[in-house]
């Protein structure tokens, strides 16, 4: 697979920074004495042979203790001796064919919420069983002495029960409560609680109604949707925050006494020297003092030529040094840099944006005042018609019992929690089911280009003449420097015969390219000015997407390379028109670059766009009344990303764009936007016909609760049988699942995986 | 009505044990890995969830 004969020598050298052994520490904790671990995310695990050839080819590395592949998150968690270097996890799983994520640990801090859920769901269930039980031989007809004895029995086990279930609502509706709001869970807990109350005034009177079933498996029900909704925000927080950071964390500044140490970015001010190498970002807006390098600028301006540093050159924070060691002076505190002004334009951008309530929100804030007022007067019509207190406010509470929200509850999370699920099986990570009811809503999308559109890394542009044996000399070359062209030729030359010429003394000359010896003769690549003797014949190709091979001075080859589209980006684009969406591109690259790749797709385009612009680009298509998806990967996207109605990242993207997205999707494919758009509209069919079903139900059920016919066992059948029916209606939900399944899983199989199932 | 008084112990007793397993199977990570756990049975190696294979020097 590699390029200099070995594999090994290949993968010896980081693809980039946020594969580098540091990061790897950094990104990892100490778990037993001397071992260390280490969490990846990788996307592509589908299948049992991907556990095995992960598994072996991880735990085939030395100094590894162990590999233990995670299905259902998709994640890969290695120890490793801490004594030894970090082995090189990301390179080896590219090797076998998988893209990984380095996970970071801190973030992956145990969130209490989840167990405390599931431990309450569990209990609730046990206590929930068990009252029914005893409440079906009481409706059979027990006895006076059975039922007494049996309604004593369900109060032992449902007080407890009560008191340690019930606590996430009580405690969310005691907090709405005394904020002078309402939210769902106040017609929850006071119908719980209500009945509980009531129950046990009849159990102490031997009275023949309790409700203790209807409490419990109230809470059982609403329960299931409480965990579920946690469920799946938890996971999507975990998998979004894990990615690697691609800001610096840190930079080797130059003291006054002339020694280096390594200081966090919040220590740099202005007029500190740093030193910065080949493979790291720089840290803070800063000019160059020392060194020549080239940038990678296409995460801060969306241009994807990489520019030349030299002596006197403004670097903006957030940039990539590509090929030379830079002596930098701080310009700017952090704070005050690149990023600090994106941030503070996000901030900005947010609070332009208007404030979506989530739906279930927005029916609580209805449901909740109209149930109370139904109850109220069910109690003073009674007490008036019949003057029996009692009686009326065992009517009032039926119907409270009735009408509590257990559709309801479930009626949103569980649809959302399907709609995730399906969203993960094909790499899109969600944020929060908001992010599905508002994406449902969006009929424009506007793109970024570069890294978006665009994979962002710049390719070999093959014309007829291009020989592949010169690129094979071209990459044998290039393989010792991690300049993006010098890749691209790396990855022209995968599959073809190595190259026959062996190189020696190879250099790279920072801004200007490669230089080695082969016997006598001198091999150059490079820019053309600087790789050819002969001037005229330079200024003849133009020297920003250009690079040239000569020996001793002679032009053997030339080769161009183009930022070219993602592979489907051309399908998903015409997808996206096809479901009658509007589709534009606003980047910050340069005019012709982004009219010939708008003019590719077929789409209206705004270039040469600042990070500000972006955002009022945005915000000026949203003041029009039209709904905005914003999809973009660059730090200058960021603010963009907050402003718009809903929005996505791929996971290639910066950190503080990842961040901003409601959405991250973590393949290559750009075929995820027409998918989510499509999951997020059955979503919302869905979640729709279930608030309806939960709407005509108590149509139904309410008048037969206000006119004093509902018995335990009614409400019980009525309360079970409507949130089974909502929850087999969110399982309809499809999307375009089976389509988008078949179409990537053979694209992604590699040919290992399915060696290591033969074997 | 006397047998209540051995048959319903019973039957909680059961309940509360399933639970107890439920718990503890819950705080033991079974539940971590659904899918995987699925695939594994597929292979022959050894399938101990990581924390027991992990050797302490």
């Amino acid at each position: 697979m590699g390029c200099c004969g070995s594999g090994a020598e290949f993968a010896a050298l980081p693809p980039d920074a946020r594969a580098k052994g540091e990061e790897v520490l950094l990104a990892s904790r100490i778990v037993a004495d001397g071992v260390r671990q280490t969490d990846l995310s990788v996307p592509a695990i589908h299948c049992g042979a991907c556990i095995r050839t992960v598994e072996t080819a991880l735990g085939g590395l030395s100094g590894v203790e162990s590999a233990r592949v995670n299905l259902s998150t998709r994640r890969v968690t290695v120890r490793w001796r801490a004594d030894a270097i970090p082995p090189p996890f990301v390179e080896t799983l590219k090797l076998a064919g998988f893209e990984a994520h380095l996970f970071d640990i801190e973030s992956d801090k145990e969130d209490g919420t989840l167990s405390e859920l599931i431990r309450a769901l569990a209990v609730a269930g046990f206590a929930a069983s068990n009252i029914m039980l005893l409440s079906v031989s009481i409706w059979s007809g027990a006895d006076a002495a059975t039922r007494d004895l049996f309604h004593w029995l369900s109060a032992i086990i449902a007080l407890p029960a009560l008191a340690y279930s019930g606590r996430p609502f009580f405690r969310s509706g005691w907090r709405a409560l005394s904020h002078g709001r309402t939210n769902m869970d106040v017609p929850i807990s006071l119908g719980v609680l209500l009945a509980f109350g009531l129950s046990l005034y009849e159990t102490v009177h031997h009275g023949p109604h309790a409700y203790f079933d209807a409490a419990i498996s109230l809470l059982f029900f609403l329960l299931i949707g409480r965990t579920l909704d946690h469920v799946m925000r938890e996971r999507a927080r975990l998998a979004v925050k894990g990615l690697a950071h691609l800001s610096a964390r840190g930079a080797l500044v130059v003291q006054a006494d002339g020694t280096q140490a390594y200081l966090p970015v919040s220590e740099i001010r202005v007029g500190t020297t740093l030193m910065l190498v080949a493979g790291e970002r720089v840290p803070v807006d800063a000019t160059v003092i020392r060194g020549a390098s080239e940038l990678d600028v296409s995460l801060v301006s969306g241009e994807h030529t990489p520019l030349p540093a030299t002596i006197g050159s403004q670097l903006r924070a957030g940039t990539l040094n590509l090929t030379g060691p830079l002596t930098i002076v701080a310009t700017a505190t952090a704070e005050n840099s690149f990023l600090g002004e994106m941030l503070r334009m996000m901030e900005a951008a947010e609070q332009g944006r208007s404030r979506y309530r989530r739906i279930s929100d927005r029916a609580a804030s209805l449901y909740a005042p109209v149930v109370h007022l139904t109850a109220l007067l069910t109690f003073a019509g009674w007490l008036a018609a019949t003057g029996d207190a009692h009686r009326a406010v065992t009517i009032a509470i039926a119907v409270l019992i009735i009408t509590c929200p257990c559709a309801l509850g479930l009626a949103v999370p569980m649809v959302q929690v399907v709609a995730a699920r399906r969203l993960f099986e094909s790499g899109v990570m969600v944020k929060d089911g908001g992010a599905l009811e508002r994406l449902a809503e969006v009929d424009t999308i506007v793109f970024d280009k570069t890294g978006t559109l665009t994979s962002g890394a710049p390719r070999l542009v093959r014309s007829g003449e291009t020989d592949q044996g010169l690129v094979a000399v071209a990459a044998g070359l290039a393989c010792h420097s991690r300049h993006p062209y010098s890749r691209a030729l790396v990855e022209a030359a995968v599959g073809h015969p190595a190259s026959p010429v062996r190189f020696d003394d190879i250099a790279e000359h920072p801004g200007y390219g490669l230089e080695a010896r082969a016997g006598t003769d001198a091999y150059r690549l490079g820019r053309p000015e600087w790789a050819l003797a002969d001037s005229a014949e330079a200024e003849r190709i133009s020297g920003d997407e250009s690079v040239v091979l000569t020996r001793n001075g002679i032009h053997l080859a030339d080769f161009r390379f183009e930022d070219r589209l993602r592979v489907d980006a051309a399908e998903a684009v015409a997808e996206l028109k096809a479901i009658g969406l509007g589709v534009e591109i606003v980047s910050g690259d340069r005019e012709t670059a982004v009219g010939s790749i708008a003019a590719e797709l077929g789409l209206p385009y705004v270039a040469a766009v600042l990070p500000g612009g972006k955002a009022d680009h945005i915000a000026g298509v949203e003041a029009s009344g039209r709904k905005v998806l914003m999809v973009g990967d660059g730090l200058n996207d960021a603010p963009a990303l907050a402003a718009a109605h809903a929005s996505m990242a791929p996971a290639s993207a910066a950190d503080v764009g990842r961040n901003a997205a409601d959405l991250v999707f973590l393949r290559e494919s750009l075929s995820a936007v027409p998918l989510v758009i499509s999951v997020a509209r059955s979503a919302s069919r869905l979640v729709r016909q279930n608030l309806a079903f939960a709407v005509a139900y108590n149509v139904v059920a309410v008048p037969v609760a206000i006119m004093g016919h509902v018995t335990p066992l009614l409400a019980a059948i009525a309360m079970s049988g409507s949130s089974v029916a909502v929850v087999a209606n969110a399982l309809r939900l499809k999307g375009r699942q089976g389509a988008v399944r078949s179409g990537t899983a053979s694209k992604q199989l590699p040919a290992r995986p399915v060696l290591g199932a033969a074997e | 009505m006397t047998d209540y008084f051995y048959l319903i112990p019973i039957a909680l007793g059961l309940g509360v044990t399933a639970l107890a397993a439920f718990m503890w199977s819950l705080k033991s990570g079974q539940y971590d890995d659904l899918d995987g756990a699925a695939e594994r049975i597929l292979h022959e190696d050894s399938d101990a969830p990581i924390r027991k294979k992990s050797p302490t020097p």
